[in-house]
């Protein structure tokens, strides 16, 4: 069995009375997707706001690569090779699609501390961010503003950010949300190469993208996992089936 | 890019008009104008320093004045110490040159930026802009209430201060000073916002969160805009106190700060000429319309409110469109 990349352990978070994370543990190992999925309301985004660092834990740990990620802040932890995407878009909308991926190319390569040479004709900065979006279809869109993309073309934006910052693992929330048949259907062949990159942990609502693509998919429901397991055993889990897929599915 | 943008155009006629004008005043004795065309620069210059801080990043400091008015009572201060040929604190040496005075103002601005800063950037929006306001009247009571150097009254300063070079008591050379390091300030400003720390900085203007997760910390990225931010109006305040030969607590006040604000929206935020544009039409209401009423600032108002609504990208905007970033 590969060794996991990403490791939490016993993972709690309460907002009062409510357990959003109760007790949660899973991993992510290389090689591979690993599918969150759940009703609405289960704790998904909050899991990934505690692994991403936006939201601090109340008990358990987290290990990424082998270290404990408490107390370090999101920056830190995406320096260290998380690479997210953000279930709502969450892109500089006055930048164009090729200066929100040159941003995270110039993270990646270290120093913001630099204060006079242009940015605009660092070819340091500008193909690596023009191969990036080449690779997610978004080449012709490159001097766009975000905010003036379609809703489709912020979220392949968001995977090429992502990319650009070369992860070690990546954090995708719900990529496919509100992308058309087509769209996703791209989206989904493109992950599916994606994953020897670097592994993925996946949460999305498209059932049909989930079982295309996911090795192992765990089942959140009210903040615990109820179920991890290839999508066959997930299938006819009857738990899972109850609870989420009803009985229908 | 082979057309010249707008904006571009619009620049240029800003920059030509700030230096042909008091020269053509200068040719005709109208000193007066040269004096009014040198508020502008200063004024100008001390927005142009908010600007990185409250254009670029989004950081609506309502306290810069702290900063304008520590630069005018360096001056000041090192002025009058000279003058009366008294050495400074530890038996430091006074002075009167102005390189010497523009860079004891831009470091003390900077040192004392550093710890408001690091303390305001904890909070964002409102309470930003509350507590760099509660940092800045700090600076204001104690003004105020240290008699040394003059208290409510204000400092004056006997003689301009000297350039190498250059007599600073005529209109004309002060003004040529002055508009130089406008110029190099602009120079400043459009180096940053073009720079890898630029991007950074307009990136966290427009969403932390993103910025956070490429793996770029806005706070440091912030910090030092502030910190830059407060050097530039530190400096536009020597020059102030030395274009009047006056320093007083109205530097400091609550009421320069909103001026600032003022110049930057009036003009364009974000925008390299915009404090230039707005300091000029504030600077020109105020003469031209202060003449005929002490409510002048009625009409200004009415302008502001004319922008604010109808033209979001300031005078500049209105001509020159929308900002792009390419």
């Amino acid at each position: 069995m590969a060794e996991a990349i990403l490791q939490l352990t016993d993972l709690r978070k309460n907002f009062g009375a409510l357990k959003a994370t109760d007790g949660v543990s899973l991993d992510l190992r290389a090689g591979e997707i690993h599918a969150l999925i759940g009703p609405n309301g289960a704790g998904k985004s909050t899991l990934i706001h505690q692994i991403s660092g936006s939201l601090t834990p109340d008990g358990g740990s987290i290990r990424f690569l082998g270290q404990d990620m408490a107390g370090l802040d999101m920056a830190v932890r995406a320096r260290r090779g998380l690479g997210r995407s953000f279930q709502i878009s969450s892109l500089a909308p006055e930048f164009t699609a090729l200066r929100n991926v040159m941003l995270a190319v110039q993270a990646r390569q270290g120093s913001s501390f630099r204060f006079f040479r242009s940015v605009g004709s660092d070819k340091s900065l500008t193909d690596p961010a023009m191969a990036m979006l080449a690779r997610v279809g978004l080449e012709n869109r490159a001097s766009v503003p975000a905010a003036e993309l379609s809703h489709g073309e912020r979220r392949q934006l968001e995977v090429a950010i992502a990319l650009a910052l070369g992860p070690k693992a990546f954090l995708l929330d719900e990529p496919m949300a509100g992308l058309g048949p087509d769209g996703s259907k791209k989206l989904t062949g493109f992950l599916d190469a994606l994953r020897h990159e670097a592994p993925i942990l996946l949460v999305e609502h498209d059932m049909d993208a989930v079982f295309a693509l996911a090795d192992r998919i765990s089942v959140l429901v009210y903040g615990r996992v109820i179920a991890t397991g290839t999508v066959d055993e997930i299938r006819a889990n009857p738990e899972v089936r109850r609870a989420y897929l009803g009985d229908t599915a | 890019m082979a057309a010249l943008s707008r904006e571009t155009i619009a620049n240029g006629v800003l920059a030509l008009l700030l230096l042909v004008v008091p020269l053509l005043a200068a040719a005709s004795g109208e000193t007066f104008y040269i004096t009014l065309a040198t508020r502008i620069v200063i004024l100008a210059l001390a927005a142009l320093g908010l600007n990185i801080a409250l254009g670029l990043g989004g950081l609506v400091s309502f306290g810069h004045a702290a900063f304008f008015g520590l630069g005018g009572y360096v001056a000041g201060i090192l002025a009058t110490h000279a003058f009366n040929g008294e050495a400074l604190l530890f038996g430091l040496p006074a002075t009167t040159s102005m390189p010497v005075i523009w860079l004891v103002a831009v470091l003390l601005c900077g040192l004392v930026a550093l710890p408001i800063g690091a303390i305001s950037l904890r909070t964002s929006g409102v309470y930003f802009i509350m507590i760099t306001l509660a940092f800045a009247q700090m600076i204001y009571y104690f003004a105020v209430s240290w008699p040394d150097y003059g208290g409510e009254d204000g400092l004056s300063l006997y003689v301009r201060n000297t350039f190498p070079g250059v007599n600073t008591a005529q209109p004309l050379p002060y003004f040529l000073i002055c508009l130089a390091v406008l110029a190099a300030a602009a120079c400043l400003f459009w180096l940053l916002r073009g720079s890898r720390f630029g991007a950074a900085l307009e990136a966290a203007r427009q969403n932390t969160t993103r910025l956070s997760a490429v793996g770029i910390a806005p706070f440091r990225i912030k910090l030092v805009a502030f910190v830059i931010s407060a050097m530039v109006t530190g400096l536009a305040g020597a020059l102030f106190a030395d274009l009047n030969r006056f320093v007083s607590p109205s530097m400091l006040s609550w009421q320069m700060s909103g001026e600032l604000i003022v110049l930057i929206i009036l003009g364009g935020k974000g925008r390299l000429f915009g404090p230039i544009a707005g300091a000029m039409v504030y600077v020109l209401f105020e003469y031209a319309l202060g003449g005929i009423t002490e409510r002048w600032q009625f009409f200004l108002g009415l302008v502001l409110l004319g922008v604010v609504l109808f033209a979001r990208g300031g005078l500049l905007g209105l001509v020159a469109g929308r900002a792009r970033h390419g």
